[in-house]
């Protein structure tokens, strides 16, 4: 049986699209998702595995067809075809890419707005703003820096629930969290489920970064100034904080957890969190406090 | 004919020599010996990173050993690497004696010896700690001397690049045989061109950063220490400024000998000479304005997130061409597969892995996620050791004839060949899910749920340092006992196969004739002209010299 070879060609065509579009979604490469944010980022890089999955079939196909295909016969001493350029194909090669990357900045584009990335506010309150815009630009310059806009602020998007603060400082292989509402100073980020939870972070020493590996986000931690994550959970358990800048020789252990709680836990959780640090210890409720 | 032209004899490969081909030669023998000190200080790691415990080393030599390993593959390794290809080629190439600056040359490399084991001297007094990178204010507070001698030898390699630097641009433009116009030239020259424009331009702002960093680590300054009101993030784009058009220092060169070894080995001209020659001018430019996109979770605010994402997505197209460029050129071709080409191969099938990472990782969203982490360690290798270092050794079978007149036993070259790539594979592609799963990078303890990958990575590791064995061997043992190399053994049209192999002193025992471009497999040069010379150099050219 012959087979015309522009057949052949539309079935693997259709077959590598279908190869390409079935691992973008089964690759289980990312570990479970529990934030807003994290399935916004996975839907991302869906797309991009099932882009890169296609090229990469392409490509590689192409090498291993080349080396089966085109190989000289011992003895051969004459050259290939002489082709030194192809312009319709060469312009194509440049298009396909071009429009693949555009299609990629621009749906990054948007995750990223959705995650907050772009949001005015992440670090300036409106009072500071409207201070700004009487101000000399120099003078703002020379002022704390801690006002440039660093991290992830609110999603336009989410309904305007007020996110629970936490301040956050990092220190050489340890995170504290302190709860601004209530005064309680701990040791691992504990939060309730699907409400905003914004970060407040700082750094004691050195760069350190925080990083939440099932919710996907990740702003680094700096001395004298200040930054910003704020995230929505969306599945209750308990994951990972990492520190994710070389903070020096434990760095690696530089890691707590983050527990995501039902609402009524949560009140729980604070609530034994807050008596028993004043009973136990009033020096850090009165830190706290402040 | 040969005889009466005088020859370099072994010792000169020892001494202070102006001759470009000494000069190269002494580059690569360099680097490679640099590489097998980095290559052991990655062992030390990859053995302490197969438990979850620091239990081999402590952790703060791990990050020694972390800083040294990177520092040492990067600045002694690959950039003299490219250097030393950069060295022995363009003056034959483009058919000249010599470099513009002969003198020069030897001092750039003489830098270097010394510059190295000045570096490798901070174990005594505490190497250096804060990765490759330097970032303040860990690097001020994590032992004064290593971090100095870090800075000072990154100082003096940075000038030896820079001295390197200006002469290929010079011998390029200025010394190319009389009818060889900059659009007959071959692609590594043209890729040389590219990777100088990148050493002039940002190796001083990296000065700049070291130096000042200094005066903070030695003086007490504060330009960028919080503590006493400077800015930790300003280092950061300035450090990056030059780091990361040094990606393409360390990339572009071996572009240009992936152009140069495929059409040969393929027998087929270059797919798209202008556009491979153009795109590396593109990335070089484009290279300059990207710099940001390692600092998306640092002090970045989001809109300049957002334009360096662009601008990094953007490189892809550049990219794009000329890995698809390469793949047309072997397209139809007649491919031999000796060891020079199966590196070739392994270098496109390598790069293109990076390649797609890299276009994941400009993506801020996604990059929020994987930065610092193994994804980015396996990104990173599959471009400098799935690129460049798979390129050099395409070179290196490539060349090896021209540069020491004897032929590399085969066999070996590719047991080398397989073990590389598969211990590369082996070692580099589970980091991707590793990262991806949530290891950070950079540390000597990790999770006990990582553990199993680990093992296999670490597998892969001493598969790839059993690799380098074969290679050893092969080169010492041709050396000794190859045959004897033919002047153009690949039947190559570029004019480095014109004169003997190794090319006498002077490279040419005449005007070499450019009868043909660089590329011209498979057309008909021969009724061209009915110049006696010309039917000469064709005889030759056909193997019988
Ligand atoms: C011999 C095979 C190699 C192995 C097994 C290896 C392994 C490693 C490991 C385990 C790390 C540390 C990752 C971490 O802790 O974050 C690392 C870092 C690094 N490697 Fe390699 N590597 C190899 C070859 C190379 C080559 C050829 C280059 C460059 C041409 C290179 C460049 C780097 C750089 C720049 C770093 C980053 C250092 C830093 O974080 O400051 N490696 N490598
Ligand atoms: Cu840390
Ligand atoms: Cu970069």
């Amino acid at each position: 049986m012959n087979i015309p070879s522009n057949i052949l060609t539309l079935i693997l065509g259709v077959a590598l699209t279908l190869i390409s579009l079935w691992y973008g979604q089964n690759h289980g490469l990312m570990p479970v998702a529990a934030s807003q944010e994290a399935s916004e980022v996975d839907g991302l890089f869906n797309l991009m595995m099932t882009i890169a999955t296609g090229l990469f079939l392409i490509v590689e196909g192409a090498i291993v067809y080349s080396v089966i295909k085109f190989r000289r016969k011992e003895g051969d001493l004459t050259d290939g075809p002489p082709i030194e350029g192809n312009v319709p194909l060469e312009i194509l090669w440049t298009a396909i890419p071009t429009v693949i990357v555009f299609i990629l900045a621009i749906y990054s584009f948007e995750v990223y707005n959705t995650m907050g990335g772009l949001d005015p506010m992440a670090s300036h309150d409106h009072q500071q703003m409207m201070a700004e815009e009487t101000m000399e630009s120099s003078q703002l310059l020379a002022m704390d820096n801690s006002r440039l806009a660093l991290g992830l602020g609110q999603s336009p998007e989410g309904e305007q629930t007020p996110p629970l603060e936490v301040n956050v400082n990092g220190i050489q292989y340890a995170w504290i969290f302190n709860y601004p509402e209530t005064g309680t100073v701990s040791g691992e980020l504990h939060v309730p489920v699907d409400r905003p939870v914004k970060l407040n972070m700082t750094a004691g020493d050195v760069l350190h970064a925080f990083w939440l590996p099932e919710f996907r986000i990740k702003q680094d931690v700096i001395p004298g100034r200040e930054s910003l994550l704020t995230f929505t959970p969306t599945r209750t358990g308990q994951y990972p904080v990492i520190c994710a800048e070389l903070c020096g020789a434990y760095h690696g252990g530089m890691k707590t957890t983050i527990t995501v709680h039902s609402t009524e836990d949560y009140q729980q959780w604070i609530q034994d969190n807050t008596f028993a640090q004043v009973e136990t210890d009033g020096d850090v409720a009165l830190i706290g406090d402040r | 004919m040969e005889q009466v032209h005088p020859q370099r004899k072994w010792q000169d490969y020892f001494g202070f020599s102006t001759d470009h081909k000494v000069i190269g030669v002494q580059y690569l023998v360099t680097a490679f010996f640099f590489y097998l000190v980095g290559g052991a200080m990655a062992e030390v790691m990859r053995t302490e990173l197969a438990t979850p415990d620091p239990d081999l080393v402590q952790p703060e030599f791990y990050n020694q050993l972390m800083t040294m390993h990177g520092s040492i593959m990067l600045f002694l390794w690959i950039i003299p690497a490219g250097a030393a290809f950069a060295n022995y080629l363009i003056p034959l190439m483009i058919g000249t004696d010599d470099m513009a600056f002969p003198r020069l040359n030897a001092i750039a490399f003489w830098i270097i010896p010394p510059g190295g084991i000045f570096f490798l001297c901070s174990f005594f007094v505490g190497a250096p700690q804060a990765g490759w990178t330097s970032y303040p204010p860990l690097s001020l507070v994590s032992g004064v001397w290593g971090e100095e001698i870090w800075i000072l030898s990154v100082l003096l390699l940075g000038l030896s690049s820079m001295l390197g630097a200006f002469n290929f641009v010079t011998t390029i433009l200025k010394m190319r045989m009389p009818d060889m116009d900059i659009h007959s030239m071959p692609l590594f020259c043209w890729s040389m061109l590219a990777t100088s424009a990148l050493v002039i331009l940002g190796t001083p702002v990296l000065a700049a950063a070291l130096i000042l960093l200094s005066f903070d680590l030695i003086a007490g300054t504060a330009f960028f220490n919080p503590a006493g009101g400077g800015d930790p993030i300003v280092y950061q784009h300035m450090f990056w400024f030059y780091s990361h058009p040094a990606v393409y220092i360390m990339v572009l060169p071996f572009f240009g000998v992936i152009s140069e070894v495929l059409p040969v080995h393929a027998r087929k001209p270059i797919f798209g000479y202008r556009a491979i020659a153009y795109s590396g001018l593109a990335i070089s430019f484009l290279g300059l304005i990207v710099w940001a996109h390692h600092m998306f979770s640092s002090g970045t605010p989001g809109w300049l997130r957002m334009f360096f994402m662009a601008t990094t997505m953007i490189i892809a197209v550049p990219t794009g061409i000329k890995v698809f460029s390469w793949c047309a050129t072997i397209w139809g071709g007649k491919i031999s597969l000796n060891s020079s080409m199966l590196f070739a191969l392994g270098f496109l099938s390598s790069f293109l892995i990076g390649g797609l990472s890299g276009v994941m990782v400009a993506s801020v969203p996604f990059d929020l996620h994987v930065h610092d982490t193994y994804f980015v360690v396996a990104h990173f290798h599959y471009v400098l050791f799935g690129g460049s270092v798979f390129a050099l050794f395409a070179g290196v079978y490539h060349w090896f004839p021209k540069m020491s007149g004897k032929m590399v036993n085969e066999t070996l070259g590719r047991i080398h060949f397989i073990l590389t790539f598969v211990g590369f594979n082996l070692t580099f592609l589970p980091m991707h899910p590793l990262g991806l799963q949530g290891m950070n990078r950079r540390i000597a303890l990790y999770d006990p749920k990582f553990q199993a990958m680990n093992e296999l990575v670490t597998i892969g590791s001493y598969i790839l340092a059993v690799s380098t064995f074969p290679f050893l061997i092969n080169i010492f043992w041709s050396l000794w006992k190859g045959k004897k190399a033919p002047r153009n053994p690949w039947r190559a049209l570029t004019l480095e196969w014109q004169t003997s192999s190794p090319p006498i002193i002077e490279n040419f025992e005449e005007e070499p004739v450019l009868w043909a471009g660089p590329y011209d497999y498979g057309i008909d040069t021969e009724s061209v002209d009915g110049d006696e010379e010309v039917d000469d150099m064709l005889a030759e050219v056909a193997g019988s010299s």
